[in-house]
């Protein structure tokens, strides 16, 4: 039985005096319960601050972000966000919808550009380098910082043509040996390869769901970037296609640094190392993985993953 | 139990009523596709009916003698003095010794089209070693006397009313039985310009004017329009300007194609001194005319193409230039081919501006290049069905045919481009 019911179970308990105004406090998402047996000891934060709860640092930063604040015209879609990503680590990002984990996401390889009302203020560090900054080009971060999008877009290309194509624009093959070879070793890395190798010039969007994503991330890695950012990579996915998905991240993690944006709690436990709650454009709560998930330190937090908001 | 009942009922009563609106509606959409067709059907079969006979033309069979006296008194082959006609005319005096008058024997001539001295002079040109001889060539004969064996003249009405007097009816009738009249593939329609003779005039001058026309308009007209869709959709910002333009280029898809010709005629001719008549000034007033339409299609096109795509591309860190270029563009050709090809079969039908670059003149000679005088088929249409003798109304309604032709060829190509083009995602 979660917290809510038990404490609207006592306040029901106690029969009302008038049947009109109902005084006793039943809105429990926003005010404590002195009376519930389950009030956490260290005392839960209800509030929705402007800080951001838990710990944001982590040992070996790799991108670090600070005060970020993202406006889509008048719109204050993020507000006041730090976080670090450590190198070689998972880290979720969870949250209600609409509540600026994708925006947050599309700021660490500036994919935000594109939308032209969109406004990013605040300091974006990769590896110490400001990624906002006017000498630097967005084609260079994004070649260090991948994205698997949420809906598999292969290109309407060939399958190798797709996981050729970043390493293609960005010069990474002296030659067809070598571009063969990277091809190779993305499929591999992303599990594809068994499934593919025999029809590499067949159209990549002929695949199938869980494929395609796969393929998308072949494509992400053969760039070797340094980031991989995942928005919500196996939403459209059935549970086998997820789990593949969640074993690749796995391996990945050894190698990259990997954000990923989920709506599943499970997927979320699952595969990070680190997990950060936004809501309303607020970072709530980042922590280890573990504490999130038995030891909320926000009460927004724990109302989300006991999936009682979202 | 009730309740749901009842929700059941409710739906089941209005059932009949939403399928009764649907049978309707069904009805009404083949009605207006059946309407379509009818007429669509209509103007074809009346147009062939019109226009099929135009492909074929009467020939005589002529049995010339070259007489060296008349063609060439001095032993050489006079091509501008010499009688060629002469021949032609002794050869028709041959077959009927009896005509003898003066008028008579002018009236005789008239069954023979001009065409036929210059065909003998052909021949003599190719071999001088007919000079001297005999030949038996077929020739054409005069439109009129093409229309009285095509049935289009009626010998029964009053002679006074018709072209053909009662006696050339009976040489037509006697060469006939003679077995000397043919009618044969009009090769005249499609090898020679226009003329004041039905039997003589051909469409290749407009066919010739239109192909370079267009060629010019496509030259210009794509690339700068697909030029502009891309700069538009990927490139400009988003500000008052960029809807300023919008509006205009949409209100420009609009305007009246005749202002385009003055246009043409205030800038191209006027202020640039460009030739009079020519495809080229015919060919930028068309790309003006259909640049708005191939820019809308196009940023249809490019808005068409899903942002997956865009968004895949730049994630790998693809430029701007990259993603357009290898992403964009080739989802979005099929889209700006077809907008292409709807603008080009308007420039091809049009007329209006060509009225006011004299692209309207007669013209007999066909054009060599982009700035001869020219006329195009629509225009010639319009000439041919300007003009009072009988026999250019079956030749308006072939040009009409070529011209739908025409169209359907470019169409057609377009339409295999576009699929070789298409591709899945």
């Amino acid at each position: 039985m979660t917290m809510a019911a038990m404490s609207e179970l006592d306040v029901n308990k106690e029969p009302p005096v008038s049947p009109a105004p109902v005084e006793e406090p039943v809105d429990t998402t926003r005010k404590p319960d002195a009376r519930s047996p389950h009030r956490p000891v260290s005392g839960q934060l209800t509030e929705l601050l402007d800080e951001t709860v838990g710990n944001v640092h982590c040992d070996d930063p790799f991108m670090t972000a600070r005060d970020v604040n993202v406006y889509y015209g008048d719109n204050h879609a993020i507000r006041n966000v730090n976080l670090e990503i450590g190198k070689k680590e998972v880290i979720a990002l969870i949250g209600p919808s609409g509540c600026g984990k994708s925006t947050f996401l599309r700021c660490l390889n500036r994919m935000n550009d594109s939308i032209d009302t969109a406004r990013v203020t605040g300091d974006i560090r990769l590896d110490g380098m400001d990624i906002y900054s006017k000498e630097l080009d967005p084609v260079a971060l994004r070649a260090r910082v991948g994205m698997v999008f949420q809906k598999a877009n292969p290109f309407p290309k060939s399958i190798y043509d797709n996981v050729a194509y970043g390493p293609r624009i960005h010069g990474l093959a002296a030659d067809r040996a070598e571009l063969d070879n990277i091809v190779h070793t993305s499929l591999e890395r992303a599990g594809l390869l068994q499934e593919v190798k025999d029809r590499l010039d067949e159209p990549g969007t002929g695949l199938s769901g869980g494929q395609q994503q796969r393929l998308c991330i072949a494509r992400t890695i053969a760039v070797n970037p340094e980031v991989i950012l995942m928005d919500e990579p196996c939403s459209a996915l059935d549970p086998i296609a997820t789990a593949r998905i969640e074993d690749l991240m796995d391996e990945l993690s050894e190698d990259y640094a990997i954000v990923i944006v989920t709506h599943s709690m499970q997927q979320a436990a699952r595969v990070s190392k680190r997990v950060a709650y936004f809501h309303l454009g607020l970072l709530v709560e980042v922590d280890e993985t573990d504490r999130i998930f038995t030891n909320p330190q926000h009460k927004l937090t724990e109302d989300y993953i006991t999936g009682r908001i979202g | 139990m009730k309740d749901a009942n009842s929700t059941r009922m409710k739906v089941e009563a209005g059932l009949q009523r939403r399928r009764r609106k649907e049978r309707v509606f069904q009805l009404i959409g083949l009605l207006a596709t059946a309407v379509g067709i009818v007429f669509l059907g209509v103007f074809f079969f009346s147009l062939i009916k019109q226009g099929a006979s135009a492909f074929e033309q009467t020939h005589v069979r002529l049995d010339v003698e070259m007489s060296s006296e008349a063609l060439a008194p001095d032993g050489e082959l006079d091509l501008i003095y010499a009688d060629f006609d002469g021949v032609i005319r002794s050869a028709l005096r041959n077959l009927f010794p009896d005509v003898t008058g003066r008028g008579d024997r002018r009236e005789l001539n008239q069954l023979v089209s001009i065409a036929a001295g210059y065909q003998v002079r052909d021949m003599l040109v190719e071999d001088p070693d007919l000079l001297g001889g005999k030949a038996t060539i077929w020739v054409p004969t005069s439109a009129n006397v093409d229309m009285l064996v095509k049935g289009k003249i009626d010998p029964g009405i009053d002679e006074a009313m018709r072209p053909v007097s009662n006696q050339q009816i009976r040489w037509v009738d006697q060469l006939e039985t003679e077995g000397r009249i043919e009618t044969r593939f009009n090769t005249a329609l499609f090898t020679n310009g226009d003329s004041r003779e039905p039997e003589l005039a051909g469409i290749k001058g407009a066919l010739m004017g239109s192909v370079y026309m267009l060629l010019v308009t496509v030259a210009l007209a794509f690339p700068i329009g697909v030029a502009a869709a891309i700069y538009l959709e990927e490139f400009a910002p988003k500000n008052r300007w960029a809807d300023l333009i919008e509006v205009n280029i949409n209100n420009l898809a609009a305007v009246p194609s005749i202002v385009f010709g003055l246009l043409g005629l205030a800038v191209f001719i006027n202020w640039m001194g460009l030739p009079r008549s020519a495809p080229l000034v015919g060919g930028l007033v068309l790309s003006l005319l259909t640049l708005p339409v191939i820019i809308i299609a196009s940023r249809a096109a490019i808005q068409a193409v899903p942002p997956s795509i865009r968004q895949a591309a730049f994630g790998l860190g693809a430029s701007r230039m990259q993603v357009v270029f290898h992403h964009i563009m080739p989802l979005a050709l099929p889209g700006m081919l077809t907008g292409t090809i709807i603008g080009m079969s308007r420039a091809l039908g049009e007329s209006a501006p060509l009225l006011m670059i004299g692209m309207v003149a007669f013209i007999v000679d066909v054009p060599g290049g982009f700035t001869d005088p020219a006329t195009a088929l629509p225009v010639q249409v319009f000439l041919w069905a300007d003009s009072p003798e009988r026999a250019f109304a079956e030749r308006t309604s072939a040009a009409i045919i070529v011209l739908l032709g025409f169209l359907l060829l470019m169409n057609l190509t377009a339409v295999i481009i576009r699929k070789r083009m298409e591709r899945k995602w």
